[in-house]
């Protein structure tokens, strides 16, 4: 399968400051999570891809396109949803998403098509012939994805597509990522603060920490992966416990309070757990059969030194 | 495919030829103007001068004309005066309409965010600027080296006897003088729509930057005795070097009162070296400001 992103040692600096820091993977994933906390460099990695800053060394390819010598055919091949308010004033929407259509290139008369078609299928079709300016937060957010994807991209940004949405609203747009993802024509990069949403639109999540990649993690084979995920709360439980269980095969992650969480491995059966609890005089006092969330994939990888887990 | 159907689909149909883009920006744009009455009206009232040129010019070789008139001879002469005055006059109104089109061109679209929009598609920062100072650009070659041009061809072709090509060094002034205006114009207001973000004040800035700038340059020279404060002058400037092009010894205060220039001042060569640097600094703001996302250092 295509690489839909790959990354080589990209950097990119700001003046003495170097944001991304030599950055490498590949990525095949339908609908990629881009998750970090402030700084981390989300905003930076998306705006490089899109050529709003130029790498200070490496590159990064889109669909095998160079982004740094090719940047005008590889935006050709992007849609882009910003975070913050974006929009040509004093137009209707849908006059504005004729317009955005236009200067990717589509004819008049299949721009404005398009523009009336995106605007229905973002659910906003009886509002399109309104000025943006009287849009509600809501609707602005239906307004700049309708905008995104008017011209058919073959990557999709997303930054913060549910930002300021009410629940309804956020189920709505959700609905229309998961439906542009299996749609299958288009692939999706989601940058989000909210793990709900990336858990729930995308297949591949890649964590940032400080510039450089935290963590990497294909989301749909962790779902698939048949091992046994078990959460344990015990009492007396120490170093010594968590080292025994770790002898057994098991990966194991501690937590405040005595909590724990493990994937067993093939032939390791729980009752050796309780054995060896028994053995080291620790209670058990609850144990729950547990996936790896995103949640944890995420703590794990801000948690861990170095920036990587 | 119809609207009701309400699904995504992918779109693989033809593609407009990459360099035409940015003439999608003055398509709009236009279509917005059209709308504005003032606009209209005074668009309308600029052509009232090359109108009136375009009648003397024919009553000038209308023997029957000039008599109903009462004429005895020449009414106006037809010359290199004539077209820079006629040149001043039109680049005056072209400078009012600037102030009026140019400050709305880049300051919505940086106060509204709307630059990753337009950049983050193929579509290049240049390219945006192109596109936006063609608003300019068309709207004031409508108004000065078209009907000059036209006028000259008319003048032409009424005279007869080889008249054009002994004047053709005026119809190049002509063309060249208004491009210089045009283009020194065009940057100047999109560079100060970009740089304040706001449009009353962008407009209130362009003003400020002839008019307050030549009070200023007046003063820097009746305070050092010098006449190099003309360089902060920019109707100063391009009235030297509109002289220089129709002809600097016959011509000097003809272009209207806005471009006319009085005595001796700066070589002309310095007056082209203020312009482009002008331009230089424009260009400069205009790149500064015109980007994707803002960096923060």
């Amino acid at each position: 399968m295509q690489p839909v992103i790959e990354l080589d040692n990209l950097e990119v600096r700001f003046g003495e400051r170097t944001i991304l820091k030599k950055l490498n993977g590949s990525f095949t994933g339908r609908a990629i999570g881009l998750l970090g906390p402030n700084g981390a460099g989300k905003s930076t990695l998306l705006n490089t891809l899109l050529g709003f800053h130029q790498p200070s060394a490496g590159t990064a390819r889109i669909f095998g396109k160079d982004i740094r010598g090719e940047a005008h055919a590889v935006r050709g091949l992007l849609g882009y949803m910003p975070e913050n308010d974006s929009f040509v004033a004093g137009m209707t929407g849908v006059h504005f998403v004729r317009l955005m259509a236009e200067i990717s290139g589509l004819p008049p008369d299949a721009a404005m098509e398009r523009a009336h078609e995106a605007f229905f299928w973002v659910g906003l079709g009886e509002a399109r012939y309104r000025k943006l300016g009287t849009y509600s937060l809501g609707m602005k957010q239906m307004a700049k994805l309708a905008q995104a994807i008017v011209h058919g991209p073959k990557l999709l940004f997303l930054d913060e597509p549910t930002n300021g949405l009410d629940p309804p609203a956020r189920a709505r747009m959700i609905q229309l990522i998961q439906e542009i993802r299996d749609h299958g024509d288009m692939r999706l990069i989601v940058s989000s603060h909210l793990l709900r949403d990336v858990d729930e639109c995308c297949d591949e999540v890649l964590i940032l920490k400080d510039g450089r990649i935290a963590a990497f993690c294909n989301l749909e084979e962790e779902r698939r992966a048949n091992r046994k995920f078990l959460e344990i709360e015990t009492r007396g439980a120490n170093g010594t416990f968590a080292s025994a269980i770790e002898r057994l095969g098991c990966e194991a992650a501690c937590f405040p309070n005595g909590r724990m969480k493990l994937v067993m491995p093939d032939g390791v059966e729980i009752r050796q757990l309780y054995a060896l609890a028994a053995d080291q005089n620790v209670q058990i006092r609850r144990l729950n059969h547990k996936r790896d969330s995103l949640e944890d994939i995420f703590l794990k990888a801000m948690e861990a030194p170095n920036g990587g887990i | 495919m119809a609207v009701y159907k309400q699904t995504y689909r992918g779109y693989d149909g033809p593609l407009t030829p990459a360099w035409s883009r940015f003439l999608i920006l003055p398509r709009y744009a236009f279509e917005e103007m059209r709308r504005s009455r003032f606009f209209t009206m005074f668009f309308l009232v600029t052509m009232l001068a090359p109108l009136i040129f375009g009648l003397i010019v024919y009553a000038e070789h209308n023997l029957s004309v000039l008599k109903m008139l009462g004429g005895r001879g020449d009414l106006v002469a037809i010359d290199a005066r004539f077209f820079l005055n006629l040149l001043g006059w039109q680049s005056m109104m072209a400078f009012f309409l600037a102030a009026f089109v140019g400050p709305g061109q880049i300051s919505p679209d940086l106060a509204n965010n709307a630059l990753p929009l337009y950049l983050a598609r193929p579509f290049s920062r240049a390219e945006y600027v192109l596109g936006k100072m063609s608003v300019l650009l068309i709207l004031m070659s409508i108004m000065t080296w078209i009907p000059g041009l036209l006028l000259f061809a008319l003048q032409g072709s009424l005279q007869g006897g080889g008249w054009i090509g002994q004047n053709l060094r005026i119809a190049a002034a002509v063309f060249l003088g208004a491009w210089i205006w045009i283009l020194l114009i065009s940057l100047l207001a999109l560079a100060l729509s970009a740089w304040v973000k706001w449009k009353p004040m962008a407009g209130a800035l362009l003003f400020g930057v002839f008019f307050v700038a030549a009070g200023f340059a007046g003063a820097i020279d009746a305070v050092l005795r010098t006449s190099w404060g003309q360089l902060l002058n920019i109707s100063h400037l391009i009235g030297t070097v509109w002289a220089s092009l129709f002809d600097q010894r016959m011509h000097r205060g003809a272009g209207a009162v806005f471009f006319r220039v009085h005595v001796e001042d700066v070589p002309v060569w310095c007056c082209w070296a203020a312009l482009l640097a002008i331009c230089g600094l424009c260009l400069y703001v205009l790149g500064r400001k015109i980007r994707g996302a803002e960096v923060v250092r």
